[in-house]
């Protein structure tokens, strides 16, 4: 059994007096115990709607969430409310993008790590604040009794981000949720923190869904990508499929879009032309068909299925890209 | 935080000296200053010249302003002109009566509009919040002495459950210890008189609080929505704990802290309010002082001393609110 | 990678070949151009001009902001055509009301009379319609007087910084340290002898402050903003920022506020009147002295002299706060989409 099985998710935002918004569509994807998987996209592909409709974090009112989220063969979406708060923090961590805002202003770091281990390991305060101590110790911020008692506006950037995986991982939760954890970071400080948690998954065995619009870190860090076009998954395949053959004309303009190190000079960047915002809707064709250059009648007629690919992925494309034009 | 309290302090001398220099200056120089008010229009000249020399009134402004504020400074802030008593000892009687209303009025409009507040932003869109939001539009609509009749109207005319005015009922033989009638009911074990006293207080203590309350509850209202949408809540959500928990040490924490910014500035709409409350209800405090100092005769020393009074209080609270802001958010304590 | 035109059986190299028709790339290019005009439009919200006309886009569609434009309308209708509309001379006492007047009865509606009669026996409806118009009056005066020193006030601080502004701020906490209504009642009671216009003027003293604290820190903030460091760089004059920069942009804030005050000051004139310090002239008709004066005095006679103006007094004040926090609302960046 998978640890996460999602299927078919779907998430349409309905606000009164405006057309509904279909921000994930029928979204299928597994994650096995102890692997990593990446959701990538350009922003507002659906990839954050999705892991909070995981976590179950969406707004109460003016949206509708169906399909199911199986988590150890348990369907979180049908969870009463306090069985579902029960299960985050403690079988589910996760960490957002901006770490300043994320935690809370006038609590002290300390106390933020703590609460999580007095609501779900019951521990006393005095104790949790101690193992809080080790937490903050383990994802490598130096002089953890000090931390301890600061506030969030008193720690740099990288320490801030480093506290909410201490937070995320406090009570060992099989999966770990990342939304776009590096974005809001120095570059220099993204690796590090790409660093750190490769290495706490690998020492852990906890699986992590990594999101986020950056392939290098896919590229670094995940075992299986999820490729998502307008709240659909258009690609997924194994990191080294990906990254060596991409298929879908999308994912392809993502790669070819990375500036490299290792390209001949001279050679100029493709960027996809467009953006997010000439996307047509799902029902007439392909969403991405405006922006593509591989376009077919077929992307028109209507939306393209999800096949299974020969290298064990699946494809959502009428024309993917050829094995020969992949690399240049 | 120190040098904080410190350069606060000096500031709030600053703006008293300021204020008791301008008010001392407008009650010497306008139409109607004290000569008048003591001797009336129609006194010779003569009698007037001999009264302007002995007040000291001849000198010049300067120096009068020294003396005023060396006798302020002792304590001494000169006999009031309808009684004849000192000054300091009429405020005195009359300021437990406002104390312990607008005390009253602040009690019921933090410990009702802070919930109300949070309830209406909890509950966005429905029912209650748009009850809410047109109640506090109300509030701050309708004059407060007009309310004040209205409910002594219906309370005390129609349904007898309050008492209409004063603030004890008549026959009823109350010690007097500190002036607060409810506390002093309490402190010599006559629990019929503060049991009065509070029947009296309540009508009055709810006029008076009608704009804090308001003005409260929309200020909790767009806090807690602020809050609401703030990374940190979701982080909250995230980690799975339990709805007391992030309601209180996540959201009502950070949202309170413009709410007690607006705690402080409502002092002096108290003030204000008190002066209306207590002439509808009869209740004799500082604003029936304020009212009576004016009209008919004007008692100037008492009405130095009472505005001095009011922007001291004023003052000193919001200096209050600002420190206790500092320890509540610690990112204002390092600056 | 670009091949114009594909003619119809030309082997194909690649299946790049199978590009849709014309038709369809047309279709497809339009759908963009339209698309890109719509982002062009959206994104040219930037000036002045059309963030002002987004900001009434927005309150056109806030249904608080039409029931506040609306009241505020019908209360200006009123007050402009009030000699149409009433049925009598405010100031004339009706003898058929006078002499049924007495200690204990005011004459309720009668014929001719269809709110009756008031303390003096005057037609009350005449004096209610009468009323909008000084009403409107005090409000605006109230309001533009506190405006006009509160806007000079603040604006001098905020253009000049340093020891001006120190010392204007330190008169403006000075004036904040005294509650309004005191304030208010401290300039009434040393004039004289109170007229409409110590009561103007009164209310007028205790809004300065707001305007002056408002005006400086929109300023202050204008003057660290993007656009008026550019103009600096770019070497334009000084009192060409302030008067062309700095002042337009801080002045909608001082709109918005204006309208919040014109409510507060007529809610302030009636107070006054309710504690004795109001207009004087029983003749005049305004809803604040007439609530604050006969109505609460005659309360127990007769009601009705406090309810109308009273409920009219509400909801102008609503009208205005209405309108007011919707235009707040509408122009807070927070709120743009």
């Amino acid at each position: 059994m998978s640890l996460l099985d999602v299927r078919d998710l779907s998430v349409v935002f309905q606000r009164r007096g405006e057309r509904p918004f279909t921000a994930v569509d029928k979204v299928s994807f597994t994650v096995e115990p102890g692997q990593t998987v990446g959701l990538v996209g350009e922003s507002g592909c659906g990839k954050s709607v999705t892991s909070l409709a995981i976590m179950g974090l969406l707004p109460k009112r003016g949206n509708k969430v169906t399909g199911e989220v199986l988590f150890e063969g348990t369907d979180l979406l049908k969870l009463r409310p306090d069985d579902m708060r029960d299960r985050r923090g403690r079988d589910i961590g996760m960490i957002f993008q901006d770490p300043l805002s994320s935690l809370n202003p006038v609590i002290p770091i300390g106390v933020q790590v703590a609460e999580v281990l007095e609501r779900h390991q019951g521990r006393e305060r005095k104790q949790a604040l101690r193992e809080a101590r080790e937490l903050l110790d383990a994802v490598g911020i130096p002089d953890p009794d000090r931390r301890l008692k600061e506030y969030p506006h008193q720690i740099s950037g990288g320490m801030r981000q480093r506290a909410l995986i201490a937070i995320a991982l406090a009570c060992k939760p099989r999966l770990l949720i990342a939304d776009e954890p590096t974005t809001a970071l120095d570059v220099t400080i993204q690796a590090q923190i790409l660093t750190l948690l490769k290495q706490l998954v690998d020492d852990t065995g906890t699986a992590l869904i990594m999101i986020t619009h950056d392939l290098g870190v896919v590229a670094g860090l995940c075992d299986t990508v999820n490729v998502l076009y307008g709240g659909k998954v258009v690609e997924r395949a194994r990191r080294h499929e990906l990254f060596g053959q991409p298929r879908h004309p999308y994912t392809h303009g993502l790669l070819n879009s990375v500036p490299r190190l290792d390209s001949i000079r001279g050679e100029r960047l493709h960027a996809i032309r467009g953006s997010v915002a000439d996307n047509i809707p799902w029902t007439e064709g392909c969403a991405f068909a405006p922006r593509c250059d591989n376009v077919v009648d077929a992307c028109l007629e209507g939306p393209p299925p999800l096949e299974p690919t020969a290298t064990g992925g699946d494809l959502r494309c009428n024309n993917p890209v050829s094995e020969e034009v992949a690399v240049p | 935080m120190l040098r904080v309290i410190v350069r606060r302090l000096l500031q709030l001398v600053v703006t008293l000296i300021a204020l008791s220099a301008l008010i001392f200056i407008w009650l010497r120089n306008l139409p109607g200053g004290p000569v008048d008010a003591l001797l009336g229009e129609r006194a010779t000249p003569e009698t007037r010249a001999l009264l302007t020399k002995a007040l000291g009134y001849d000198q010049p402004i300067y120096v009068q302003y020294g003396k005023f504020m060396q006798r302020i400074l002792t304590g001494d802030f000169g006999n009031s002109i309808r009684t004849g008593d000192p000054v300091i000892e009429v405020i005195g009687r009359a300021f437990p009566a406002t104390f312990e209303l607008a005390l009253a009025a602040m009690i019921i409009a933090v410990g009702l509009g802070i919930p109300l507040g949070y309830l209406a932003a909890r509950w966005r869109g429905r029912a209650l919040d748009h009850l809410t939001v047109v109640g506090t539009l109300l509030g701050i609509s309708i004059p407060i002495f007009f309310l004040g009749y209205l409910l002594k109207d219906v309370f005390t005319q129609n349904i007898h459950w309050f008492p209409p005015s004063g603030r004890v009922g008549i026959g009823l033989d109350n010690t007097n210890v500190t002036g607060f009638f409810v506390l002093d009911g309490l402190l010599t074990r006559e629990f019929d008189a503060a049991a009065d006293a509070l029947w009296h207080l309540i009508l009055p203590a709810l006029t008076l609080a009608t704009i804090p309350l308001a003005v409260i509850v929309r200020m909790t209202r767009a806090s807690v929505l602020d809050v609401l949408n703030e990374d940190y809540v979701r982080t909250a959500e995230a980690k799975g704990l339990r709805h007391r928990t992030i309601r209180g040490r996540h959201i009502l924490r950070n949202a309170l802290l413009p709410v007690v910014t607006t705690i402080g500035l409502q002092t002096g709409a108290l003030l204000s309010g008190a002066v209306l409350t207590e002439k509808v209800y009869n209740w004799g405090g500082l604003g029936t002082l304020i009212t009576d100092s004016i009209t008919g005769s004007r008692d100037y020393p008492v009405l130095q001393a009472l505005i001095l009074l009011a922007a001291l209080v004023f003052v000193v609270v919001n200096l209050l609110v600002d420190l206790s802001y500092a320890f509540i958010d610690p990112r204002v304590r390092v600056r | 990678m670009t091949e114009p035109t594909t003619q119809a059986g030309t082997p194909a190299p690649r299946r790049k070949d199978e590009r849709p028709d014309r038709g369809n790339v047309t279709r497809l290019g339009d759908r963009k151009k339209a698309r890109l005009e719509e982002l062009a439009q959206a994104s040219a919200g930037k000036g002045g001009v059309s963030l002002l006309r987004d900001a009434l886009r927005r309150l056109r569609r806030n249904p608080a902001a039409i029931v506040g434009a609306t009241i505020i309308a019908l209360f200006v209708l009123v007050a402009i055509f009030a000699p149409l509309i009433a049925p009598h001379d405010p100031v004339q006492r009706f003898d058929e009301l006078t002499s049924r007047l007495s200690a204990d009865t005011i004459p309720g509606p009668s014929d001719g009379f269809p709110l009756g009669s008031d303390e003096l026996g005057r037609d009350l409806l005449s004096r209610l319609i009468y009323g909008s118009r000084q009403t409107l009056f005090v409000g605006v005066f109230a309001t533009l007087i506190g405006l006009a020193i509160g806007v000079l006030l603040g604006a001098i601080a905020g253009a000049f910084g340093g020891w001006v502004d120190n010392i204007l701020m330190r008169v403006t906490d000075v004036m904040l340290a005294l509650p309004a209504l005191l304030l208010a009642i401290t300039l009434v009671a040393l004039a004289s002898r109170s007229s409409q216009w110590t009561v103007i003027l009164a209310v007028a003293i205790v809004n300065v402050p707001v305007f002056a604290r408002l005006l400086r820190g929109s300023m202050l903030a204008q003057r660290e903003s993007d656009h008026v460091l550019a103009a600096r760089a770019l070497g334009v004059k000084k009192r060409s920022i302030v008067l062309r920069h700095m002042l337009p942009n801080a002045m909608t804030a001082v709109i918005v506020q204006a309208t919040l005050t014109l409510s507060v000051a007529i809610i302030e004139a009636a107070s006054l009147s309710f504690l004795g310090l109001g207009d004087p002239d029983r003749d005049r008709a305004e809803w604040g002295a007439m609530l604050g004066d006969a109505g609460v005095r005659y309360f127990e006679v007769r009601p009705e002299l406090a309810y109308y103006p009273a409920l009219a007094i509400i909801v102008v004040a609503l009208g205005f706060t209405l309108l007011g926090e919707a235009m707040r609302e509408a122009l807070d960046p927070k709120n743009r989409r």
